[in-house]
């Protein structure tokens, strides 16, 4: 390994010190292997773009987008009010006011969640704290809105997601 | 065909249509200069506006007329105004001289050459003044750096064309096609490219610096000076900078065209004595054929290198340039007196 990167470290040195300095001096060269590399960019005319309001990007996996309050089986919200991810927030944007839950399986469940997105920033902390594994960021990324109070997001709205 | 009032019709046709045409131009060529510039950085460029946005610079044009017009704070109100309109006008007006076509050109001088020099120096003090009058620091700098450059370039390009026009022993532009024009498969050899290849290269180079096109631009240096002299202009009087600057480039492409790469002349075609309306068409039609492709080599060069740093930009003008220039008018001197007709054409 050292011999190897020694024998590169000699290869850079010595390329380094015969060739730039001609070059340098006439512009020349530099110029003209520009010139072809970018004309070889014109005659590939490959372009990475999307057209993105006509083409969507696919986002990969384990993008963070907008959040989802999941439902358990029998289609009641798995939220406990338990306050995790509102604690582990650090844009402070979840807010919670719980309530007695009617079930037995659990005590409390939220009465008001709301996270407001203009103050996400989308770090996915309050998923990883969720115990109960309700609360996700999916990979929602068209999030524009026309006013603030739309991007308040509440519980129905979620849970709907 | 002698009647006076004739005479003047014509000549008001003539520049009514050459005009027009070359103010058409830029915004095609603001067009393609986009549109390449996105192909060279893998992108797709303008396509939305019109088809494949040929409308574009329509639309850029309609939203500079209806920016709102600032003058800064405490800047010289006239010498403000007045700058953008010194650097739009003299490259329209050096165009004049510039045969497009079969001694087709809007006015005929016998001092062609003399003429567009003179005009087109006019120029810098558009961007000295912009520069200036704004009352921004950066703007200063901006016209301060852009005066100096072309001054520095106008040197070096001067006596680039100085060894044509000894060889060429005239200043008629349409004179230095005639002469350019050779008959057979190596008629292009005529070129003065082919002549003159180091007062060509010369002048290629002093022309990017002339019109403030990269790598040269350090009159705008968006990364230093933030636009440079036109950093506080706003619509239309920047429209008229930014349309100065284009013209500037087609002018400049056009004398190259003219003093090195055969003018209007078609190859192999023998220049008529009498020309038909055919003649003077296939003409204009090779020249605009010539300029498109000097234009694309503009925005190809443009969109490859970075700008040079201002301490490079003036060794190279003043210790390489006029130096080399220097010395190929002694050689084309000594070839002329020695009658060396291998080295240089000699008439």
């Amino acid at each position: 390994m050292a011999n190897h990167s020694d024998a590169s470290e000699e290869k850079l040195e010595r390329k380094t010190a015969t060739t730039e300095p001609r070059e340098k001096a006439t512009y020349a060269v530099p110029v003209a292997k520009g010139l072809i590399n970018t004309l070889k960019h014109i005659l590939r005319n490959e372009p990475n773009t999307i057209h993105y309001p006509d083409e969507k990007r696919t986002p990969y996996p384990g993008y963070r987008g907008e959040h989802r309050l999941k439902r358990d089986e029998l289609g009641r919200e798995k939220c406990v009010a338990c306050f995790m991810c509102s604690t582990a927030c650090p844009a402070h944007c979840i807010e919670i006011v719980a309530e007695e839950a009617p079930w037995d399986d659990r005590e409390k469940r939220p009465r008001l969640f709301n996270i407001d997105m203009m103050r996400c920033i989308y770090c996915g902390m309050c998923e990883e704290a969720c115990p109960c594994d309700a609360i996700e960021l999916t990979p929602v990324f068209n999030i524009p809105a026309r006013t603030r109070a739309e991007k308040i997001y509440d519980k129905d709205k979620l849970l709907s997601l | 065909m002698t009647d006076p009032i004739y005479e003047i019709l014509i000549a008001i046709l003539k520049a009514v249509i050459i005009f027009a045409v070359l103010l058409q131009i830029v915004p095609l060529l603001v067009y393609f200069e986009r549109r390449i510039c996105a192909w060279i950085q893998d992108r797709i460029g303008p396509n939305r506006v019109g088809p494949v946005g040929l409308l574009q610079p329509l639309a850029d044009v309609i939203k500079l007329a209806f920016k709102e017009d600032l003058t800064p704070q405490g800047a010289d109100k006239w010498i403000y105004r007045l700058a953008p309109v010194l650097v739009y006008a003299p490259a329209v007006l050096a165009f004049t001289v510039i045969p497009v076509g079969i001694d087709l050109q809007v006015a005929t001088f016998d001092i062609g050459v003399i003429f567009l020099f003179t005009i087109s120096g006019f120029s810098v003090y558009g961007l000295a003044f912009g520069g200036w009058a704004s009352n921004n620091k950066y703007s200063l700098l901006g016209g301060l750096r852009a005066s100096a450059q072309m001054i520095s370039y106008e040197v070096a390009m001067g006596l680039s064309i100085i060894a044509i026009l000894m060889t060429a022993e005239t200043v008629d532009l349409n004179e230095i096609v005639r002469q350019q024009w050779g008959a057979g498969t190596l008629g292009l050899l005529e070129w003065n490219l082919f002549q003159q290849p180091i007062a060509a290269v010369v002048f290629m180079i002093a022309a990017f610096a002339e019109t403030n096109r990269l790598p040269f631009d350090l009159a705008e240096c968006e990364a230093e000076l933030i636009g440079g002299f036109h950093t506080e202009y706003t619509g239309l009087k920047f429209a008229t900078f930014f349309m100065g600057e284009y013209v500037a480039m087609i002018t400049m492409s056009g004398l190259m065209i003219t003093l090195f790469l055969g003018g209007w002349s078609v190859p192999w075609v023998e220049i008529p004595t009498d020309p038909s309306i055919f003649d003077v068409a296939l003409s204009v039609g090779f020249f605009t054929v010539k300029l498109f492709a000097l234009l694309f080599f503009y925005i190809w060069t443009r969109w490859t290198l970075p700008r040079f740093r201002y301490d490079q930009l003036m060794r190279i003008g003043w210790k390489v340039f006029i130096p080399v220039s220097l010395a190929n008018i002694g050689l084309t001197a000594i070839a002329g007196v020695l009658g060396w007709k291998w080295l240089i054409p000699l008439p």
